[in-house]
């Protein structure tokens, strides 16, 4: 039921996003290229410099590795291409206006804030990324694998200027800094590829029949470091299928699939994928076994000046730079709901603020693992909403987009189904000690299945003449 | 011009993955391939927004 209150919410998150409400026109679409480039552009970050170093520290082996990658990014794009593109395609909606036709403007707010609050955490990850390299030449100590308060004032200040920097910069021109982020993106794979190559030698690979010899001894060695659990063959697939979980079947990613000219789109995703959830976390593992063995600091920026020097350690600034101003300016757009009557300026500036303060805590960064499964797990259960309202509610003679349909502010199936999940996943854990990392694929299940659940007992009443007509849509 | 530029970009990409191999191969010091690098890098990112970028690019928001 709508009141006041309700139309003054629905107003301002429709007026953020009054130019993504209609469907993608045909004219607007686009090719493989910009796919390709756009995967490619997005997976090779900075945050890349963090997981590689972490799968080593878990002490996973190599084998292990090599086949939880080739695995979980298999999953992952098999996730894109059956799961979010068909939907992506079929509707032309992005999330936000997708969404909101299923669980009404009030509980569309809710995850708003919530989507916000990650983005925050994550661009915060990616600024603490950029200043381990900013720091290097003022000879500012870096935070270690254990830190998890900020270690020194010179690495609070050297935060505090990167983050000041991204924030202006995400103030002042964030369309021109998305541009330059696709100018950099293959020179950036091609660094972590030179800098995985060129410390080979030092870690006493000389040719390429040592490499499994040595990677057994020194890099990929089974041994975790004091104070990580042991990683194994289905940690790594399960986190390389869900490291994006959030953007497949959590369905952000219908933002950006909606402009595909058809379903197959999503299968670019293995770009992404293989560039840079393969190799780009391969290499910066090989990195981070040299700054062990040299019992140097084991931070992004340190690890990426072994392999490549200078341009390593911009590689490093450009990466979490261009990756974190987005992320500030999302963060944006979602929190100018709870700030209606504020400039966008005001809100990327506070946003950037707060994202500054969380990178000072290298916990972030350096628990980055268990931060991307979190995050993905939290935004997880409304993406398998909108699968069942698609997919499933039709075949079972139930309405789809029954808030739009009811006018129904807050649908407590999808409210129901997201916090039931949240809870069945803690307790799964709890219980029986299931890893955060596994959480997703009994959670999506759950998701669905209470969806579906809580949808028939909502639209029991409904008149069955209505029922019997959902209204897909196709554009 | 563009061809000019496309050459550029080239070199740039080239000399930030060529000279790994090389230091790989043990026919290059890492400080030479260091300082190609960064070369490289100035190289590509004075040539490629001139070529690469297009009008249109895939909203993502």
């Amino acid at each position: 039921m709508t009141n006041d209150n309700t139309r003054s919410l629905t107003d301002r998150l429709d007026a953020i996003n009054e130019f993504d409400r209609e469907p993608v026109t045909q004219e607007r679409l686009q090719g493989r290229g910009d796919f390709i480039g756009l995967y490619s552009g997005e997976h090779v970050a900075g945050t890349e410099f963090v997981i590689g170093p972490l799968f080593v520290a878990h002490g996973v082996t190599g084998s292990d590795l090599i086949l939880g990658l080739l695995l979980g990014n298999l999953l992952a794009v098999l996730s894109w291409a059956f799961i979010c593109a068909p939907i992506a395609v079929s509707t032309r909606l992005n999330l936000y206006w997708k969404l909101r036709k299923i669980v009404g403007p009030k509980l569309l707010f809710v995850y708003n804030i919530v989507n916000a609050l990650m983005f925050c955490f994550l661009a915060g990850a990616m600024i603490s990324v950029a200043a381990t390299a900013v720091g290097i030449p003022f000879g500012i100590d870096m935070p270690g694998l254990s830190d998890l308060y900020p270690n020194s004032i010179g690495w609070v200040l050297t935060v505090l200027a990167v983050g000041g920097v991204v924030t202006v910069l995400a103030i002042l021109g964030f369309k021109q800094i998305a541009r330059f982020s696709k100018v950099a993106a293959p020179w950036m794979f091609l660094v972590f590829v030179a800098c995985g190559i060129a410390v080979l030698p030092q870690l006493g690979i000389t040719s390429l029949g040592d490499f499994w010899a040595v990677a057994d001894q020194k890099i990929w060695t089974g041994a975790p470091l004091e104070g990580r659990s042991q990683f194994t063959f289905w940690h790594i697939t399960f986190f390389a299928w869900f490291a994006n979980m959030a953007m497949h079947i959590g369905m952000a990613d219908m933002t950006i699939l909606r402009y595909a000219k058809n379903w197959k789109y999503g299968f670019f995703s293995a770009f992404g994928m293989y560039l840079g959830h393969f190799v780009a976390w391969i290499a910066s593992g090989i990195l981070v076994a040299l700054a062990i063995q040299n019992s140097g600091e084991i931070a992004p920026g340190p690890i990426a000046y072994l392999g490549a020097g200078i341009a390593g350690l911009a590689a490093v600034v450009i990466a979490g730079w261009t990756t974190a101003n987005p992320t500030i300016y999302r963060a944006g757009l979602a929190m100018q709901t709870i700030t209606p009557n504020w400039k966008r300026w005001k809100v990327t500036l506070a946003v950037g603020v707060m994202t500054s303060i969380t990178a000072l805590f290298p916990a972030l960064m350096m628990r980055l693992l268990d931060f991307v499964a979190l995050y993905g797990l939290l935004l997880m259960p409304m993406g398998a909403v909108i699968f069942a309202d698609f997919w499933l509610l039709p075949k079972l003679g139930l309405r789809q987009d029954y808030a739009e349909w009811k006018q129904v502010v807050f649908s407590f199936p999808a409210a129901g189904a997201w916090g039931l999940t949240l809870a069945a996943c803690w307790g799964i854990n709890v219980i029986w000690g299931l890893e955060i990392f596994f959480l997703g694929l009994p959670g999506w299940f759950i998701a669905t299945a209470i969806y579906v659940s809580l949808s028939f007992f909502q639209q029991r009443n409904s008149a069955p003449e209505s029922l019997n007509h959902p209204s897909r849509e196709v554009a | 011009m563009k061809n000019l530029l496309k050459i550029g970009s080239a070199l740039g990409l080239g000399l930030t993955v060529i000279p790994s191999v090389l230091v790989f191969s043990g026919t290059l010091s890492w400080d030479t391939h260091a300082t190609l690098m960064a070369i490289g890098a100035l190289l590509w990112f004075a040539t490629a927004p001139f070529w690469l970028l297009k009008d249109e690019p895939v909203e993502t928001d």
